[in-house]
């Protein structure tokens, strides 16, 4: 990218650690209100990617620390091992198991949660591992 | 029988990481596997065969869909099952020592082992789609053992033969059990065998009937499908053995066995199984006519002897299933020698062609004994369990309703070819003048002999004391049939007919041996036939289809994005206008409703977006009016109180805007337009498309709702699945497969893209340039 735009690297900073808190809120609430895994990894990806915007790629993946295709990888994984938890209490795959006892601030716990947590991860993998990959050289 | 079927799944991983510890020599510890589960099924024999009894376990699997991990071991399991661990162990401990030194010889313990469980799955199987699902797996491991020289062409070729016609007929086959399943109203193979009338008496039992079998006989190589067995012996020799002997073709026979109580019985079955059996039995004693190779000739034979079996079951009354499952007992005995005596005779000599072999006896003495007393058994000579099968295979011809000068006339001719066989195999290699050999002789090391001389004299023990194997047949043959029978096997039992025919078959065989050069000549004639069989119609079908595929795919998919649009909405236009049209009555316009001051300005934005675009000449300006047409979208879906919608739509809208602009930066100015003409049939499709979608709103808005669904899931949402939003909960809960499957797609477009971009395609495709030619060339060689 061309030259560095302080206003924009500035805004990032501050706008990035909220668009990502807003993004986890987004995924905590999606059962019950508006948000959802889905949406929430769109908002995390759109956070990182205006921090890439104004710093460049490389300070991005940096600050990710993570590797966009192993995200994907976990996402996946922890959306498959949601849905295998039923088998354990001898329940069709899928099955949607609830904690009786609400969490402070998260609210209800349960499988769905965590499956919703893999959509999040695997979708900011993926739009970040598209864009970092068209945004690099 | 889970624990075995799940254990030996668990070994076949262990496999990789014992081989490295043990070396080539850890073929005896592979074995003890199959070893302790044959151990295991003896010491169950006196409970299932003696006492007529059934082992049954019964998991559930898939409660939803009525699928049981069910298994149930009777007679007819029993027999599979010994034979499958029993010859699996020799294979392996031969694979050892035929396969050492190769580079890939822990994959083929892993491959084998596999194989073995997936066909002790079928025959151990109780639930129609259990044994559906093993029956694949053997088509699937046996493909990777076929091709398990992959280097090599043939053996490429042959694999995906074997793979086409066996999983195109399991295709049928899925078919008709699922009409079988339907018709009997249940999976469990127990259960339907009890109900057979009501199957038989169904609308559906022809068509169940017709796709069953061509699922058994794909599988068990009946003609027209035999082609591909002769040419799966591209395989390593031990692998072969295991395919003729014990497994994969005998899986259709075993199917054809299990499910006679529910399909036997009527003239279609009798006609259909018996009448291609009866081809399929003279179709592989005369191809073996003519043919040099060992193995070649072995699996003509065992074409033939899979056509013997089938017709014996289409005969399906007690004597001709006692006579059927003899064969299978018997065949499985000395087939398993003879291709292993084939492979000891290759490894030893360099060479196949019977023409080139002769004298081995001095170098490899007990592959000669071994030979010997397999060949015995295989031409029908007495005291050998061959002659037991053959005769009583004769009696049930005997008592058919089949005209005598036909049957016994074809059974008889196959019976010589099959002596001559026999003979050319087992004991022209071992005797007579030495001959030249591509390389001198060398004797073999304990792991070539042991299995054939076990498996050859145990047909020969059990022809000599036939009581040993008779609560095995009787076992067998009642769980066949379902009723309880007596078998009765003696070598000597007088001057019957049956005996006469023995003799001129043996006579005709001799005979045969004498004057074996011409009749080798007169074989010719199949080469000449060749363009005319089957297998030239599978060949020229499966060119065919590559044709029709890459003519399709440079049509359809050439690479350009505008056409790939304009196909897609063409489509759609045509597809759906034409069913709109034609449904006009379902046409009505519902009511406007109130049209508001916002909305107008929204949409009169998104129109001027859209009529500026085509006349931009800059990228990116394109790309922020397209933005315009989306955030506008955002902004109605929030106006139709669709905020999740509007959220994911604003998020994508946003990230598909930098998307582009990071795509377009390194494409060049736009240098050619295209011409006027060009646009106008652009805007008369864009035109189209978007009629359409109008008259599909106005349509849809026009009828009533269907109300189930979503009521449904408005009502169930809280208390079934513990969430207020309706939309997430289908996602996440409701609908969670689909979720599922759509991430596990975005995750692979995501690695799509990654690939385009990074991997440099020009070095790909010079690698396979390069390889393609090797092919050809090898191919080439290989006609």
């Amino acid at each position: 990218m061309r030259g560095r735009s302080e206003i924009l690297a500035t805004a990032a900073r501050y706008l990035m650690p909220l668009l990502i808190v807003f993004s986890i809120f987004l995924l905590l609430r999606g059962h019950n209100e508006i948000g959802g895994g889905f949406v929430g990894g769109l908002v995390a990806s759109v956070a990182i990617v205006l921090y890439m915007l104004a710093e460049g790629v490389q300070a991005a993946r940096d600050l990710l620390k993570i590797e966009p295709r192993l995200l994907i990888a976990i996402g996946l994984l922890v959306a498959l091992s949601s849905a295998m938890l039923a088998w354990m209490v001898n329940q069709p795959f899928m099955t949607g198991l609830w904690w009786k006892h609400p969490l402070p601030v998260v609210g209800k716990v349960g499988t769905p949660l965590v499956f919703d947590l893999g959509v999040y991860l695997t979708v900011m993998g993926t739009t970040l591992m598209i864009l970092f990959t068209l945004a690099e050289d | 029988m889970l624990v075995i079927i799940l254990s030996g799944f668990i070994f076949a991983a262990l496999i990789p990481w014992l081989y490295r510890r043990f070396g080539p020599r850890s073929g005896w510890l592979f074995a003890l596997l199959p070893l302790s589960w044959l151990v295991y099924l003896a010491g169950q024999a006196p409970f299932i065969l003696g006492q007529g009894q059934v082992i049954e376990e019964r998991i559930s699997w898939m409660p939803s869909l009525g699928v049981e991990l069910a298994f149930r071991l009777d007679g007819l399991g029993m027999l599979f099952a010994l034979l499958i661990t029993g010859i699996g162990a020799l294979v392996i401990i031969y694979g050892g020592g035929y396969l050492d030194g190769h580079p890939y010889q822990g994959r083929f313990f892993v491959l084998i082992t596999l194989f073995m469980v997936a066909m002790l799955g079928v025959v151990l199987s109780d639930h129609l789609f259990l044994l559906f699902i093993f029956w694949e797996l053997t088509s699937i491991t046996s493909f990777l053992l076929i091709g398990f020289e992959h280097q090599r062409y043939g053996a490429r070729a042959a694999a995906w033969q074997a793979l086409l016609v066996t999983a195109g007929g399991g295709l049928a086959l899925l078919a008709g059990l699922v009409l079988l399943s339907q018709v009997a109203g249940s999976g469990l193979i127990s259960v339907i065998n009890q109900n057979g009338a009501v199957v038989r008496n169904s609308p559906l039992y022809p068509m169940v009937l017709l796709l069953i079998l061509i699922g058994a006989f794909t599988k068990s190589a009946q003609f027209p499908f035999h082609f591909w067995l002769p040419n799966a012996m591209a395989a390593p020799t031990p692998v072969s053995a295991y395919l003729h002997s014990a497994t994969m073709v005998k899986a259709g026979v075993f199917l054809l066995a299990r499910l006679t109580p529910v399909l036997a019985e009527t003239p279609l079955w009798q006609m259909l199984v018996s009448g291609v059996g009866f081809l399929t039995l003279l179709t592989g004693a005369l191809l073996a006519l003519g043919q040099r190779d060992l193995k070649r000739l072995l699996a003509y034979t065992t074409v033939g002897a899979l056509g013997t079996m089938t017709f014996l079951l289409g005969l399906s009354d007690a004597l001709a299933v006692k006579a059927a499952v003899l064969y299978i007992l018997a065949h499985g005995l000395y087939k398993g020698a003879l291709f292993l005596v084939a492979g000891a005779v290759d490894h030893s000599t360099g060479t196949r062609d019977i023409e080139r072999l002769g004298n081995l006896a001095s170098t490899v003495p007990q592959v000669a004994l071994a030979a010997l007393l397999a060949g015995i058994s295989m031409a029908g000579l007495p005291p050998a369990l061959g002659f037991l099968a053959k005769e009583l295979f004769f009696e049930s011809l005997m008592e058919s309703t089949w005209p005598l000068y036909l049957s016994l006339g074809g059974a008889i001719l196959a019976g010589a070819i099959n002596f001559v066989v026999a003979a050319l195999v087992a004991f022209k290699p071992f005797w007579g003048r030495a001959q030249d050999v591509p390389h001198p002789p060398h004797p073999v090391s304990v792991e070539f002999w042991l299995g054939p001389l076990i498996l050859s004299g145990l047909g020969l023990v059990v022809g000599v004391i036939p009581a040993l194997t008779i609560p095995l047949i009787q076992g067998a043959a009642q769980s066949v049939l379902q009723f309880p029978l007596k078998v009765k096997l003696a070598l000597w039992h007088g001057m019957t007919p049956v005996l006469g025919l023995s003799l001129l078959t043996m006579g005709l065989g001799g005979l045969g041996w004498a004057i074996y050069r011409s009749l080798w000549q007169g074989g010719r004639i199949w080469q000449k036939l060749a363009p005319v069989g089957p297998a030239h119609l599978y060949e020229v079908g499966l060119t065919g289809l590559r044709r029709f595929a890459a003519w399709q795919t440079r049509v359809l998919q050439n690479g350009y994005l505008r056409f790939y649009v304009m196909t897609i909405v063409l489509t759609t236009v045509l597809l759906t206008g034409f069913t709109l049209l034609s449904r006009l009555s379902w046409l009505g316009v519902g009511g406007w409703g109130s049209i508001r001051f916002y909305e107008v300005v929204v949409v009169a934005l998104m129109i001027m977006a859209a009529v500026v675009i085509p006349r931009l000449r800059s990228r990116l300006a394109t790309i922020a009016t397209m933005g315009m047409i989306g955030y506008g979208l955002v902004l109605i879906y929030l106006i139709y109180s669709a905020p999740d919608l509007a959220m994911v739509q604003f998020a994508i809208e946003t990230l598909t805007v930098i998307l582009f602009v990071l795509a377009v930066y390194r494409l060049p100015k736009f240098t050619l337009l295209t011409p006027s003409p060009t646009r106008f049939l652009d805007l008369l499709v864009a035109i189209a498309g978007g009629m359409l979608m109008t008259a599909l709103v106005l349509v849809v808005t026009a009828r009533p709702m269907v109300p189930h669904i979503s009521d449904y899931f408005a009502q169930n949402s809280l208390t079934l699945a513990n969430g207020r939003n309706v939309v997430n909960v289908i996602l996440v809960d409701f609908r969670g497969l689909d979720t599922l499957g759509e991430i596990t797609v975005l995750a692979l477009a995501g690695i799509g893209v990654y690939a385009l971009v990074r991997l440099t395609l020009g070095r790909l495709m010079v690698h396979f340039e390069g390889l393609e030619e090797e092919e050809e060339v090898e191919h080439e060689r290989a006609l």
